[in-house]
C-alpha cells in the first residue's frame, strides 16, 4: 500500500469543506508526484499525479476508475479539465495503472474517517461503506467515481494544475498572476497582449510549488461540466478496435477453457483425459482443485476438448438444496408478521421474494496469464486492478510488486467484477503457473460464467402496516431474510412506527454485489407495500406517497416531477395502468412512473417509463441520462424475467436461452429529467435501477388489480380469468 | 483442412476444422477481435457479421459454409477512413455503454437496413433480437430511427 504523502493539501481542514471530510482531499493523499513523472514520457510536465501536460498541448487526466460503460471516465476529465479551463477538444483521458499509488484509500477515509458505523442507520452512505472494505484498493463501484473521485479528487487536481501553469506564465511574462486569465488550455496577459499554451508553459509549471487551497470555479462559469460531451470511449466502440480482455493477444498464447464443480465448493473427483489428450491443438489437461481446464493452442480446440473430459466432481454435500429449500428457511426465519398497534383500523400484510440473478455481463469471465520464474504478467478486466494484481499475486506466491498487471476494457462490470468476485484471476494464474512461461488466456464458457456467478442474493420480506380510521398510514414494519442494511430499508415517509429488521439465514450459494447492491430487493418490497398500503387507505398512490413527505421537499420533488411527465392523471384504457415507486441510494434519489399494458390472455408489456432524477449537479447531461436508461432496463430484466433458481445444489439455468434478459422489442420509451441542483454530485450507475420493479408491480395491479409480490413477473398469470372480481 | 476465408474484402488461409464456428476463425485465426463471443449458441447476437450481406451469428456458423462467401466484419465496415453511417450515427446518438456488444448489433443492424431500409418499429423489433445487457435498446432505436429518416442527433 503506497504511503499517504500529505504534501499538498495536508492541514487545509477546510479544503473540501465541512468536518466530514477530515481535512483530506485528493491531492493531499495522492502519491508524491515524482514517482509518476515516467508516465508522460520524455519532456513531460507533471503537474499532479493526475494530469500531465505535454508539450503537444495535450492534458492527459489519469483516471482512477475502470470504464465498464458508465461513463465516469469522461465525467472525471471533464471535472479536471473545467477547473484548469483547459480546451475539452485537447483533453485525453487514461485509465491509471495498477499501483497503490493510485489506490482510492484516501477517498474512503475521505468520506468516512476510517470509522465503520455501528448502527445500521439512514443517512450513512453504504455505498461508500461497501467500498470502504476494500480499503487500499483501486475500486469502481459504489457509484462512486464522480461524487467520490470526481468531487473531492479531480476539482482539486484540476485547480490545482491551473494556478501552477497561470505561476509559470506569471514568471515568463514577468506580471502577477492577477493580471493573467486562462482560456481554453491558454494563459493570456491582456495588457501586454502576450499568451503562451499550456503545452508551452507545462514544463515550467511542473516545477512550481502545489498550491494548498486551489480556488474551485463557480458552477456558473462552468464551460465544460453541464453540458452534453461525447464519451471519449465511444468511438473505439463502433468500429471494432476497442481491446477488451477476451481481445488481448500476445505471442505463443495459449487458450483454457475450464469446466468448474457444478455446486459451489464441490471438488474435482476424478477425470478420464485420454480422449481429450488426442484431440487436435491440446497441450494439457489441468488438474485444479474445484475445475479442470483444457489448455490448447486454441479456444475451440480447449472447448471442445473439455467436452470430451466428463469429469466427476463432489457437491461439497449441499445436493439437497434448491430454492425451494433456501425460501422454506426464508419463511420460518422470519416469523409471525409484524405486530400492529391495536389503534389500527385496517392492518395490511404481505410477503414478498425476489430470487437469485446472475450479472450475466455480455464479455464472459477470462483473463490472460503468463509467469516466469518469480514475475507474472496479468491482462483481465476488472472493477479493482489493485486487488486483481494482489489475487493473482497470492494465487502465484509471489510478492504484489512481481505482478505486471494491465487492465483492458471491461465488457460489462455491475458489481461482477468487483474485489471480492473476482476468482478467476486466481483460477487463470494457477493455470498459467502449470503452463509457465507460456501466456494463458483462458475464457469461460456462458454456461460456466451464468454458474458460477456471485449473485445478487435471493430475499424475503414479510410486512405489516396500520392504517387509522382516515386512512392514514400510522406503523409500517417488516422483517426480512436475505440481506439488507439502513440504507436500502429507509423510506423517507412520515409513518410514526417505522422498522425494519434482519433476519439471518445462511445457505451456500455464492453471493456478491450487484447494480445497486441491496437496493434492488428493497426497492421492490418496500415500494410495493407502500402501494398497497395505499390502496387499502383507498387513496391514490401518488398523493398517498405526497402526503407522506411534507417534511422531505427533496423526495417530494422528485416524486412530483416524475409524476408530471407521465401526465399521472390522465386517463388510461382498460387494462392498462401506470405504478410509481421512489427510492434513495448512493446519494441520489430516483422516483420512475411505469405505464403498463396488459393483455386479457394476460401478456405484459411495459409501454414507457418516466425517471426523474436528483443526483445533485449533473457533470455531463447526456451520458447521466444513458446511465439512467441502462439502470432502468437492467432493473426492468429483473422484475419481469430475470431468475436464477437452485436445484440439487447447483444453478439450473446455464445460457441466454434460460437465463433470459429484455431485448430491444420489451423496451419501454423511456424519458429521463433531472432536477436541476447545485448539490455535489450523487451516484448514478446504480441508483436507477430500484424504483423500476415495484413501478411495474404497482402499474400491474392498477391495470388488472393482480397484486405480484414474487418476482420475476413471467411466473405470474396475469390473464383476465385471474383477475380478483 | 485449408479453407480460404474473403474477409472485409481479403483471402485469408485458415487451417481449420470446416465443422468449428466461424466466429473462431476470425478472432483467434485471422485475428479480427471486433467480432465478440456472448453465448456460443446464437442468441445474444454478439458475435453477428455480414456473410454475402446478409446478418449471420457466426458462433453457431460453419466455418465450411462461409468459403466462397463475401464476410464483413466490424472492421471492414468503415471505408477509406470514412465511418459507416451506422458507425456514425451511433457515435451521434452515444449509443454504446461496456460496447461489448456493440459490433454485432452495429452488424445486424447493417442486416436489417439492407433488407428494409425504412424499418417500422415492429420490423425493428423482429429483426433485432441481440442482447445489450447495459440497456442501451432505446437508443438503438434512435439511431435506427433517425438514420431511416436522415436525421442528425444534436451531437452530430
Amino acid at each position: 500500500m503506497g504511503k499517504w504523502t500529505r504534501r499538498a493539501f495536508i492541514g487545509a481542514g477546510s479544503v473540501v469543506g465541512g468536518g466530514f471530510v477530515l481535512g483530506v482531499a485528493g491531492l493531499a493523499l495522492a502519491p508524491n508526484r515524482l514517482r509518476v513523472v515516467a508516465e508522460g514520457g520524455a519532456g513531460a510536465g507533471e503537474l499532479n499525479t493526475w494530469i500531465t501536460v505535454t508539450p503537444d498541448n495535450l492534458v492527459t487526466v489519469l483516471v482512477p476508475h475502470c470504464e465498464m460503460g458508465q461513463g465516469s471516465q469522461t465525467a472525471l476529465a471533464m471535472m479536471a479539465a473545467e477547473e484548469m479551463d483547459a480546451d475539452w477538444a485537447m483533453v485525453r483521458v487514461k485509465e491509471a495503472p495498477a499501483l497503490s499509488a493510485y489506490a482510492n484509500e484516501y477517498l474512503v477515509r475521505a468520506f468516512i474517517g476510517g470509522s465503520v458505523p455501528a448502527s445500521a442507520v439512514r443517512g450513512f452512505d453504504y455505498g461508500t461503506y461497501y467500498i470502504a472494505r476494500w480499503v487500499g484498493l483501486q475500486v469502481t463501484g459504489g457509484s462512486s467515481a464522480v461524487r467520490g473521485t470526481g468531487v473531492h479528487g479531480m476539482t482539486l487536481a484540476g485547480a490545482a494544475a491551473r494556478e501552477m501553469l497561470v505561476a509559470a506564465a506569471a514568471q515568463h511574462f514577468s506580471a502577477n498572476s492577477s493580471e493573467l486569465i486562462v482560456k481554453t488550455s491558454r494563459v493570456l496577459h491582456e495588457g501586454s497582449g502576450r499568451s503562451a499554451s499550456f503545452g508551452e508553459l507545462a514544463t515550467a509549471a511542473a516545477k512550481m510549488p502545489v498550491p494548498s487551497r486551489p480556488r474551485l470555479k463557480a458552477p456558473d462559469s462552468y464551460a465544460i461540466r453541464r453540458t452534453p460531451r461525447p464519451r471519449l470511449d465511444i468511438p473505439s466502440k463502433v468500429d471494432g478496435s476497442a481491446v477488451y480482455a477476451i481481445d488481448f493477444k500476445t505471442p505463443g498464447l495459449l487458450s483454457a477453457a475450464v469446466e468448474i464443480a457444478p455446486v459451489y465448493g464441490g471438488k474435482l473427483v476424478s477425470v478420464d483425459s485420454a480422449a481429450a489428450e488426442a484431440m487436435p491443438g491440446v497441450k494439457r489437461i489441468v488438474r485444479l482443485t474445484e475445475a479442470v481446464a483444457v489448455v490448447a493452442d486454441s479456444y475451440w480446440h480447449a472447448r471442445t476438448a473439455l467436452i470430451a473430459l466428463k469429469p466427476v466432481f463432489d457437491n461439497a454435500g449441499h445436493g439437497e438444496v434448491s430454492s425451494a429449500s433456501i425460501f422454506a428457511a426464508f419463511d420460518a426465519s422470519l416469523g409471525p408478521a409484524p405486530e400492529m398497534p391495536a389503534s389500527a383500523a385496517t392492518v395490511v400484510k404481505a410477503d414478498y421474494r425476489v430470487p437469485f440473478l446472475a450479472h450475466a455481463t455480455m464479455e464472459p469471465m477470462c483473463c490472460t496469464a503468463r509467469v516466469d520464474g518469480d514475475k507474472a504478467e496479468v491482462w483481465t478486466g476488472v472493477q479493482d486492478p489493485l486487488k486483481g494484481r494482489g489475487i493473482a499475486a497470492k494465487a502465484l506466491g509471489l510478492p504484489p510488486d512481481n505482478v505486471r498487471f494491465t487492465n483492458l476494457l471491461l465488457g460489462g462490470g455491475f458489481g461482477r467484477r468487483l474485489p471480492d468476485s473476482i476468482d478467476y484471476i486466481d483460477m487463470c494464474a494457477r493455470i498459467a503457473k502449470v503452463m509457465s512461461p507460456a501466456p494463458v488466456k483462458m475464457v469461460w464458457s456462458r454456461e460456466t460464467d451464468i454458474q458460477h456467478d456471485y449473485y445478487r442474493p435471493a430475499a424475503m420480506a414479510r410486512f405489516a402496516g396500520a392504517l387509522d380510521a382516515n386512512g392514514s398510514a400510522i406503523a409500517v414494519k417488516s422483517r426480512y431474510a436475505g440481506g439488507g442494511d439502513g440504507e436500502s430499508t429507509f423510506t423517507p415517509y412520515a409513518i410514526g412506527d417505522k422498522s425494519a429488521t434482519s433476519s439471518d439465514v445462511s445457505h451456500p450459494i455464492r453471493t456478491g454485489p450487484w447494480r445497486s447492491v441491496l437496493n434492488s430487493q428493497h426497492g421492490f418490497f418496500k415500494e410495493s407495500f407502500v402501494d398497497e398500503m395505499a390502496h387499502a387507505a383507498k387513496k391514490d398512490p401518488y398523493h398517498f406517497r405526497r402526503d407522506l413527505l411534507v417534511d422531505q421537499p427533496r423526495f417530494r420533488a422528485v416524486l412530483d416531477r416524475a409524476a408530471a411527465m407521465a401526465d399521472w392523471n390522465s386517463p388510461l384504457p382498460d387494462r392498462e395502468g401506470r405504478g410509481i415507486a421512489l427510492t434513495e441510494c448512493f446519494g441520489s434519489i430516483v422516483a420512475e412512473v411505469a405505464h403498463v399494458a396488459v393483455s386479457p390472455d394476460g401478456r405484459l408489456r411495459v409501454r414507457a417509463v418516466s425517471a426523474a432524477v436528483d443526483c445533485g449537479d449533473v457533470v455531463n447531461p447526456d451520458s447521466a441520462a444513458a446511465q439512467a436508461e441502462g439502470g432502468i432496463m437492467f432493473g426492468l430484466s429483473a422484475a419481469l424475467v430475470g431468475e436464477i433458481t437452485i436445484a440439487g445444489g447447483r444453478v439450473v439455468q446455464r445460457n441466454f436461452n434460460d437465463y433470459q434478459m429484455i431485448r430491444l422489442m420489451d423496451a419501454p420509451q423511456i424519458n429521463v429529467e433531472f432536477i436541476r441542483s447545485e448539490r455535489a454530485p450523487g451516484g448514478l450507475g446504480e441508483p436507477c435501477v430500484p424504483p423500476i420493479a415495484a413501478a411495474v408491480a404497482n402499474a400491474i395491479f392498477a391495470a388488472t388489480g393482480i397484486r405480484v409480490r414474487d418476482l420475476p413477473i413471467k411466473n405470474q398469470d396475469l390473464s383476465r380469468r385471474q383477475a380478483p372480481t | 483442412m485449408a479453407i480460404t476465408l474473403n474477409v472485409n474484402g481479403r483471402d485469408y488461409l485458415v487451417d481449420v476444422d470446416p465443422d468449428s464456428p466461424l466466429l473462431w476463425a476470425i478472432r483467434d485465426t485471422i485475428g479480427l477481435t471486433g467480432t465478440k463471443f456472448g453465448c456460443g449458441i446464437a442468441e445474444c447476437g454478439a458475435c453477428t457479421v455480414l456473410v454475402d450481406g446478409r446478418a449471420v451469428r457466426s458462433c453457431m456458423f460453419p466455418v465450411g459454409s462461409a468459403e466462397s462467401t463475401a464476410i464483413t466484419t466490424i472492421e471492414g465496415l468503415a471505408k477509406d477512413g470514412t465511418l459507416h453511417r451506422i458507425q456514425q450515427a451511433w457515435i451521434d446518438h452515444q449509443v454504446p455503454q461496456c460496447g461489448y456488444c456493440q459490433s454485432g448489433m452495429i452488424m445486424a443492424v447493417c442486416g436489417l437496413l439492407t433488407e428494409h431500409p425504412h424499418p417500422t418499429d415492429d420490423e425493428i423489433d423482429a429483426e433485432l433480437t441481440n442482447i445489450c445487457r447495459c440497456g442501451t435498446f432505446a437508443r438503438v432505436r434512435r439511431a435506427i430511427r433517425a438514420m431511416a429518416h436522415g436525421e442528425r442527433s444534436h451531437h452530430g
